[in-house]
């Protein structure tokens, strides 16, 4: 758009009188620019310097390898990136994460819609229900590993629990055994993190006008058979954003991991991921070229993931869809 | 991440209000009162469940280390305060706590601040360009902190941050905005036109305009993304992981886990510190989780 169609800024510059010359149409032009500039600049700057940059950056330092100090002058082209993909250690992360992007939302999609659905009625005290399931998404990942590290080893918590209801035959190694770890990460996951779909869904829900609902009980729809073909079809757009969140988060997994189980034993337990891998093999290693081809590939890869899921999914979607109906 | 459910929020709150007297009016059968019954009772098992560890946290540090060994999964048979009081009376404990506050109120500022700024322009000035800069935060948005942070810790370094809360602060701000920007452009967008025209004939620019009308009108919105840059700042893991090696500088988290480390035999005094490391975000939500609602519902009626 070539012109400011905003309307006239102060009484001077006022064209009603006639057709503004051309004198005053510039000087407003350029007030309004530098409105622009303060208004945007600050954010811009911290943006771009924060956030673009360093991106950038990663994929600079990721052709050289670099300790991290001094310039980066060891010029190795491609060699971290095949590095990268050949070595099994990475695979397996990424098996895991997409292990976790699965599952995450096999597990917490249809449990947090069935309680969303049964939440989304009168009740009493349903606020406080809403707020504390909401609970354990605001508590930090380092409150909620401590807690569920301490509560889940040999002899925490949840095997004396098991001891003391009968159910001691079920007591296991929960932490580090390997192929039962990732299942009580993905346990500890849902329990951090399906609050906020219940929230979301919730919200979506409410979103959702009850005539429609009142109407198809009046033609005799069950209560299940509203929920299906009614409720849920008009939710999609809802589980949509939420399913992309979720994917994303799982796919930058690296908090829970790191405080339960740290480097050496996510690796042994069979819980690393990309990001673990990246801190553990880059800044921990001392090789910041390689940790920078690594944060280059997840990017790519997170990158294809929102892409596709954006062409494929949303598209389905008006515009504006990522963030939610602005209506 | 946060940005969506609250994002709906003034849609909730406009249907609820709309839509009450519809939903009294409806029959109340006592099939329905069974039903409830039921959802009565799965809410009660799902509170429980998100509950347990929190009160596994918070009651562990009553209990005694001996306690603890000898029967894990119990209650405390003496309430012991010691432990609860001896974190309270380490200046670690404090210090920490400044740390994440400082932290986390000058990222809230900042962010609010210049997100603000930002979305004003983006929803109130046609210019060119105006598309590509909503899509750049919006892309912004996508990738959380982790993937850039090897380079970002080189970035801080280079600028002489290092172990300073500034070197926290910045970055968490930069990747702040773009939720801020995202949740706050429809909000101001829905101001009417109108009400620009009135004070723009009234004699007010459209800069007195953002500070006389704009302001005041967002407040609902402000708090919200507020919230979200506070709590993230105060979880914040692998940032300050990265940036703060000295324990003088460190934020709660950090200080939790080194703590936790630190005192790994000690049990109890390891809970007693989470839980109230936790306290403080579990009170700034609660405070606010009421003003959100009521903001909304009091502001959102235009």
């Amino acid at each position: 758009m070539a012109t400011v169609t905003a309307p006239p800024l102060t009484p001077t510059s006022t064209p009603t009188p006639g057709p503004s010359t051309g004198a005053t149409a510039r000087r407003r032009r350029w007030a309004t620019r530098g409105e622009l500039a303060l208004l945007l600049g600050p954010a811009l700057i911290v943006f771009c310097g924060f956030v673009i940059l360093p991106v950038a950056m990663a994929a600079y330092y990721g052709f050289f390898s670099w300790s991290g100090y001094g310039p980066a002058v060891d010029f190795v082209g491609i060699r971290n990136y095949v590095t990268i993909l050949t070595d099994p250690d990475f695979h397996e992360a990424l098996g895991h994460n997409a292990f976790i992007v699965v599952m995450s939302l096999v597990l917490q999609g249809p449990l947090a819609l069935g309680l969303a659905l049964l939440l989304n009625r009168k009740l009493r005290f349903q606020s406080v229900i809403r707020v504390l399931i909401f609970v354990p998404y605001v508590i930090s990942e380092v409150v909620v590993g401590l807690g569920w590290g301490l509560m889940l080893q040999s002899s925490g918590a949840v095997n004396g629990l098991l001891d003391k209801t009968g159910l001691g035959a079920f007591a296991a190694d929960w932490i580090s055994e390997p192929g039962r770890a990732i299942w009580t990460l993905l346990v500890i996951i849902t329990w951090k993190y399906i609050g906020f779909a219940v929230i979301l869904f919730l919200a979506g829900l409410q979103g959702i006008p009850e005539e429609l609902s009142e109407a198809a009980a009046i033609d005799g729809a069950s209560f299940w058979q509203i929920q299906r073909h009614i409720v849920l079809p008009l939710l999609g757009p809802t589980v949509r954003i939420w399913a992309f969140l979720s994917i994303i988060g799982s796919l930058q997994l690296f908090d829970l991991v790191w405080i339960i189980w740290g480097q050496y034993v996510a690796s042994t337990a069979g819980t690393s991921t990309m990001a673990t891998y990246m801190v553990a093999n880059g800044r921990n290693a001392g090789s910041y070229g390689y940790g920078s081809a690594v944060a280059v590939v997840m990017f790519l890869i997170s990158l294809a993931v929102a892409l596709l899921y954006q062409r494929f999914v949303l598209r389905r979607d008006t515009d504006g869809a990522l963030t939610g109906s602005s209506k | 991440m946060m940005a969506t459910p609250t994002l709906q929020k003034p849609v909730t709150e406009q249907s609820t209000t709309r839509r009450a007297p519809a939903a009294s009016a409806a029959p109340v059968g006592t099939r329905r009162r069974s039903s409830s019954l039921v959802i009565y009772f799965v809410a009660l098992v799902l509170v429980g469940l998100m509950l347990a560890p929190i009160a596994y946290i918070i009651l562990g540090g009553f209990r005694s280390n001996s306690e603890i060994t000898v029967d894990p999964a119990g209650l405390p048979v003496q309430w012991n305060w010691s432990n609860y009081s001896d974190v309270l009376g380490s200046g670690v404990f404090w210090g920490q706590m400044a740390n994440s506050t400082i932290a986390a109120v000058v990222t809230t500022l900042f962010v609010v601040v210049l997100g603000l700024m930002a979305a004003f322009a983006l929803s109130r000035y046609a210019f060119r360009g105006r598309g590509a800069v909503y899509a750049l935060f919006t892309a912004g948005l996508m990738f959380p902190m982790t993937v850039a942070i090897t380079p970002l810790y080189i970035l801080v370094r280079d600028l002489g941050l290092m172990n300073s809360l500034a070197g926290v602060i910045v970055p968490q701000i930069a990747f702040g905005l773009p939720v801020t920007v995202i949740v706050l452009v429809p909000f101001l967008s829905a101001i009417p036109r109108e009400l620009q025209e009135a004070a723009s004939i009234d004699g007010c620019s459209r800069l007195g305009f953002f500070w006389r009308m704009v302001l005041p009108l967002a407040v609902p919105g402000v708090i919200t993304v507020g919230i979200l840059a506070f709590v993230a700042s105060w979880n914040s893991y692998i940032l300050p992981l990265f940036i703060l090696n000295n324990e003088a500088a460190f934020t709660l988290p950090l200080g939790t886990q080194a703590f936790a480390s630190q005192y790994s035999v000690d049990t109890a005094k390891v809970l007693a510190f989470t839980s109230l490391s936790m306290i403080p975000a579990l009170i700034f939500f609660s405070l606010f989780e009421r003003r959100i609602v009521g903001g909304l519902t009091g502001a959102v009626k235009g």
